[in-house]
Parts: C-alpha cells; structure tokens; sequence
C-alpha cells in the first residue's frame, strides 16, 4: 500500500511539454530518497488544463502542481513527499490563497466543471484495467447482461436523452432501437474515433486517459443492438492512444471483459482496432466503414442507412468515443440523473476543446446550456493582453462562429444551430479583435479542399471555386458582385454534395458573412483588412516624425526593403517588403504601424 | 470474468487505493508531522501504518492521511493530529505503529478518542 500518488499527467499536451522526463526523474529521486514503497507514481491521461503542462498532483492533498521542470523535482521530493511541506512557490497559482491552498475542485477552471465523459482522465492509470474497476469501471456491462434486457439498455439511453457527441446530435438510443429492429445473422458496432476537427482533441483524451470506457461501453452497445464483434477506427496519427487501446484491449481480453461468455452471460463480444490513414473524410460514417472494409475512404449516398446495411453491408452502429464515455454513467446512474443535466433537448454534458485566444487552452466538460461568456471568461480565463473578444468559432470546418451579441448564449445543439453554427465535435476557438474574418473562413475552406475526398463535384468543385474567391476578396481584387455568386455556391454545396463534408464545408464562410459582412466589404471596396491580417492588403510604414533614424529595423529586415542612413528617418520599399513585421516588432520607438 | 462477484472483488480491493485521489470537503483529515524531529523519533512507520490500514478498510473516501511539517512540540513526536469536520481537532503525541493501529480502529472506525494518547492527558508543563 502506498501513502501517496503522485499523478502525472500522460496526456498528448503534457508529453510534448516533456512530462514523461519528469516522470523519470521523479521515480529516480523517490529511489534515491527510499521512498519507492511509500508512494507511488501513476501516470494518467489530460486533466484538461493543457496551457499550464507537465501537470503533476499529489495526493492525498490533492497539491497541483503546474509547469513542472526536472530541476523541481529534487525539491518537492525532498520537501513535500518526504517531509509533508507543500512546495507553494510551484503550485499552479490559483490554487494560493492567503490563508492555505485552495482544492482543486474550487479553482475557476474546474468548479463549472461537471465531468463526466473526462471523470477518469487525469484520475486513474489507463495502462492499468484494475483502477478503472477500482473507480466502478465494467460494472454498468455487468448489471446490463445479468439485469437487463437489451430493449431495457435501449429504453434506458432513450430516456436519457443522449445525443450524438459527433456533431450531428442524433438520439443515440434511437439509432440502437433501429439497429436492433433489423434482423441479421451479423451485426456490428463500430466506434469513430477519428477525430478530425482542426482543434479538437476531446477523444483523443478520453482514449489515452479512459480507453476501458469505451469498450465497455460497445460492449453494451454489442449486447443492445445483437452484435458480437466490434471496430474502432483511430487515426494513425494518434499514436498514443493507440498504444493504450492495445495495452486496454490485451488487458480487457485477458480478464475475460471482451471475448467468449462475458460474465457467464453466454454474450460473446470483441473488438479490433483499425488504423485510418489520415484523411479527414474517414470520420463521416459512410467513408469510414468503406474505409474498415479495406477500401478507399469515400461516402456513399444513404439510404441505406448503416442501421440498415452498414460494414459489410450488415446492420451496423457506429457513436462517437465521448458518447460512448457517458453510457456506462448513465446506465449507473440512471436515465433520470443524466436527464437532469443540461436544457430542454439537449442533456447531459459537453466536452469542449479551448484553443484560440485564451488564457486557459485545455479540455472543458460543462453541463449543456452553460452560457459561452461563463466558458470563456470564467472557466477560459478571458482573452489575454486586454483584448476584445470578437467570436468564438464551434465545430470546426463544418461550423460557424458566434460573435459577440451572442456572447450570452447557452450552449446547446439547438441554440448552436439556430445562429448558424453548429456543436460539431466541439472545438472552441476563441477570436480577438486582431483576428480577420475572411481570413478564419478561409482557413477553414482550405482545410476542406485539401480533405475533400473528390467523389462528388459540388464538394470537389464547388468548395475550390469559393476558396478562389475568398482568395480575391483577401488580395483586394473582388468586386461586391463575388460575394453575392459566393453566397449563391455556399447554397448549391449544401443542397447537394453527397455526404456532410461538402454539405456542411459551406459553413464557416455562410455564418461570417452573415455576422461580418461589413468586414467582407471593407477587403473589396476600401482593399483594406480592418484586423491587419490579410498580408496583400496591408502595408508597414515608418512615422518619420518618430523614427529615430537607429537601422535597427533594416538590419533585421529579411529582404533588405528598408534603407537610410544613421540619425535619419527610414523608408521602407513596398515592393519589396514581404510583411513579416518583423521591423515592427524590434522598433524601440514605436514609429512602424501598419495599415 | 465469469461473475458479478469477482468484478466486486477487484474493485474492492482497487477502491480504497483509487480512493486515495477524492478531492472532498467532508473528509476527515488525519496529519501526521514529518519535520526533522517527526521523522528521526519515528514518524515514517506511524504514517504508513495510518495510510495503509485506511486504505485497507475502505476508509479512503472519507479519510485522508496527509503530512506537515514542525508542529512545535518536538519532544511529543511523532504526533497525529484528527481533523473530523464539525469536531475540535484531536493531537496524539508520542505515536508508534501499534497506537496508530489502535486509533484506526478505536477513533476512525469506533468513533471514540482514545483519551490516553492524547496531548490533553499527557503532563505538560
């Protein structure tokens, strides 16, 4: 038994800040103090707070320990786990107060928290399918195949209200009532776990920090519909959460939790993983069960639906990994609990992935209907250096932004869609006034022209020729006319690609239009980027009447556009100016501005 | 896994050691010094007797057993001190492995102070 666990955080943010150095250096000066039986090091998934990695908690006092060196480690060894006194000057610094160390629990980061889906990440050992059983883990499969009845597991998620937590927010119990109604000597159950959305690593997490989870729950998916084999498609470019699915899965098999006669219950079900190449297309459900089948990832046309003829043309199910992270919760808990989550149509919680311009980049799990202000400003932290919020963009290529008038909004699938947006898998990227509309659609839309698959014309076509556009609008040589033939495209690509890519790739470029046109016009009548991001139309220019005459700025020119001489104002040539603002930034005067 | 049963029994026995992360305001607390002056009159066993038995008990959701430093009175060490919310604090002083058990058992468990080992009982002058 030990008396401490020291919890460092394994998660994909922290590795690449270097926590498994820590760990390392942890392990070797507990050794060194004869301290390795007393406590132990547990290496866990993302506890969500990503900005402030290598993370590092001690328990039982539960210390959180932030931006963790090496060279700490000695000191808190020595002092904290040997002689009990907390090192403060270390601490992530909220948790300080004048009068003792707040809880974690307390900060402003976690206490609008209500976590769910993450309710093992950054708690428990994921290489470890012991901890998992220790928190209450395989137990819901359990009561499931000697309690229940599979209409009873599928009554229980209808009752619940649990949506997809893919994007598109379809009733998840209604897609298994559908999968069950048809017969088939074969069925499947199938998890998308490939997470495409640029920003959106929420899956990511739940696999490395909570891979039993979602076998458990496909386990009971596999049980509900009649299905005894299962598929998760994870993307390659995963790599750590696909070396704790396989470590998740041997150990899952060796306790006889997947495989022949779980829990003497005659229900046999088992999982494979299978690896996607990296091609965004492959997380639309079609493509990727085309893609499981061994073929080239491409959308069919639906009908048939996959509750119908899906892999290998037999019914088939297919959630999203944080759904399936909820449902063995919620067969624990009860229907009634997780119903009283969230808002009228949308229940439960949402995780959302903050990036962008804001204090507290990480992973947030927050009740449905949460308001955006309490997510960016409280439990984000606000926007940093004093800037203005501008909008906050959801799902990614397939979504829109909110902009400020809707800064109050509750979140929700509905409220999302009603402003033109959409959940999506739930990345959050916050704006500030220094970042350009357009050039945020057009970031979007060049994702989705490089991901589109080529199968049908609107999405191959049609998206090429918007982004050409959008490519006009940014240099200054669009005319108003383009923004009409613009919108008209986003229109025709909704109405008729052939899958959501294309149907939804419009998206970005429809909602800032609708909320910033008046930006779009500025970049075609004035040929000015009102946020100075748009390169073409922007040019540096040095305030004589400030300029020192110092050369700093034409010394670290990269193209030698600036000349002058010593104690005389410069100029810069635009011809040959490239726009890195570099000058800008190492001007001690203040005197270059762009404009 | 062929039964209900054995789940329960993994899970038992991972509960009390999982529980050691709870994060509650409930919590009873039980503080143990580890300065200098703790640790040379034998406060290591002391702790890691507390810490286990609890763990063992299934105590650790509702009982922490954590560190400090120098309380001070480092002719009484190794001394334990009992936070239960709602409760004065209780300071054993003097501690080895067997009374720790013993206070486990009787105070954590039992719910009654063991008066003897308390700093109240003993001749402080």
């Amino acid at each position: 038994m030990y008396r401490s666990h020291v919890l460092v955080c394994g998660g994909t943010g922290c590795t690449s800040s270097g926590s498994h150095q820590i760990m390392e250096t942890l392990k070797a000066e507990l050794e060194k103090k004869g301290l390795q039986n007393e406590v132990s090091v547990v290496q866990t998934g993302c506890h969500g707070l990503c900005a402030l990695g290598p993370i590092m908690i001690v328990y039982p006092d539960a210390s959180f320990y932030s931006m963790v060196k090496a060279e700490d480690i000695p000191e808190i060894v020595e002092e904290h786990l040997l002689k009990g006194r907390v090192v403060s000057r270390l601490l992530y610094q909220e948790t300080v107060t004048p009068t003792g160390i707040k809880a974690l629990i307390d900060t402003d980061f976690y206490k609008k928290q209500h976590r769910i889906a993450l309710r093992n990440c950054g708690v428990i050992n994921p290489e470890v399918i012991e901890e998992y059983i220790g928190t209450g883990g395989y137990q819901a499969l359990g009561m499931v195949l000697t309690e229940m009845t599979p209409d009873d597991v599928i009554q229980t998620l209808l009752d619940s209200g649990l949506r997809g937590r893919g994007g598109g927010g379809f009733p998840t119990g209604l897609k298994w009532k559908l999968a069950k109604q048809n017969d088939a000597d074969q069925k499947y159950v199938c998890c998308n776990a490939d997470e495409g959305d640029p920003g959106a690593f929420m899956d990511r997490s739940i696999l490395e920090g909570d891979p039993h989870a979602v076998f458990e729950a496909m386990a009971i998916a596999g049980y509900a519909i009649g299905a005894s084999q299962g598929y998760i498609y994870v993307r390659a470019e995963y790599p750590i959460a696909v070396e704790r699915l396989k470590i998740a899965l041997a150990q899952a098999r060796e306790m006889e939790l997947l495989g022949k006669d779980i829990f003497g219950s005659g229900f046999d079900f088992d999982i494979d993983l299978r690896l996607g190449a990296g091609a965004f297309v492959c997380g639309e459900e079609t493509a990727l069960m085309t893609s499981i089948e061994g073929n080239r990832g491409e959308p069919r046309p639906r009908p048939p639906f996959p509750a119908q003829k899906g892999l290998f043309g037999k019914p088939t199910i297919l959630n999203n990994v944080e759904t399936y992270a909820n449902i063995p919760q919620i067969i624990l808990n009860g229907p009634e609990w997780f119903a009283a989550m969230g808002t009228e149509r949308s229940k439960g919680t949402k995780v959302f992935a903050l990036g962008g311009k804001i204090h507290n980049t990480g992973l947030v799990e927050i009740p449905m209907g949460t308001p955006l202000r309490t997510v960016i400003d409280e439990i984000g932290g606000g926007i940093p250096n004093g800037k203005k919020f501008k909008a906050a963009q959801t799902g990614g290529p397939s979504g829109g932004c909110i902009p400020v008038q809707h800064f109050d909004i509750p979140i929700d699938y509905d409220n999302l869609i009603e402003i033109g947006s959409m959940m999506g898998s739930g990345g959050l990227i916050v704006m500030d006034e220094d970042d350009c509309m357009v050039d945020i659609a057009k970031f979007f839309l060049e994702f989705t022209v490089e991901e589109s698959c080529g199968k049908c014309t609107p999405c191959r076509v049609g998206t090429k020729r918007m982004l050409e556009i959008l490519d006009k609008v940014t240099n200054g040589q669009a005319v108003l006319e383009d923004l009409d033939k613009l919108e008209e495209l986003c229109y025709y690509i909704k109405d008729n690609s052939l899958c959501g890519l294309g149907q939804t790739a419009p998206n970005p470029v429809l909602s800032t239009m609708k909320y910033f046109r008046a930006e779009y016009e500025t970049h075609i009548k004035e040929k000015k980027c009102p946020s100075g991001v748009c390169k073409a139309l922007l040019s540096y220019i040095i305030d004589a009447e400030k300029c020192k005459g110092c050369t700093l700025c034409a010394r670290v020119c990269p193209n030698n556009a600036i000349s002058g001489t010593v104690k005389n104002p410069h100029i810069i040539d635009q011809d040959k100016c490239v726009k890195c603002g570099a000058c800008m930034e190492k001007c001690k005067f203040g005197a270059i501005y762009k404009q | 896994m062929k039964s209900l049963e054995e789940l329960k029994a993994i899970r038992d026995k991972m509960q009390g050691q999982v529980g050691l992360r709870a994060e509650d305001h409930t919590q009873t607390r039980v503080v143990v010094g580890m300065a200098t002056c703790g640790i040379a009159s034998g406060a290591r066993p002391v702790l890691n007797t507390l810490s286990t038995l609890i763990q063992e008990k299934g105590l650790s959701g509702k009982v922490a057993v954590t560190q400090t430093g120098c309380i001070g009175l480092c002719q009484y060490e190794p001394i334990v001190e009992v936070m239960e919310p709602g409760k004065p604090k209780v300071t054993y002083i003097k501690m080895n492995s067997d009374k720790a058990s013993e206070i486990v058992e009787r105070h954590l468990i039992g719910g009654h102070v063991v008066e003897a080992y308390t700093i109240s009982a003993a001749d402080i002058k």
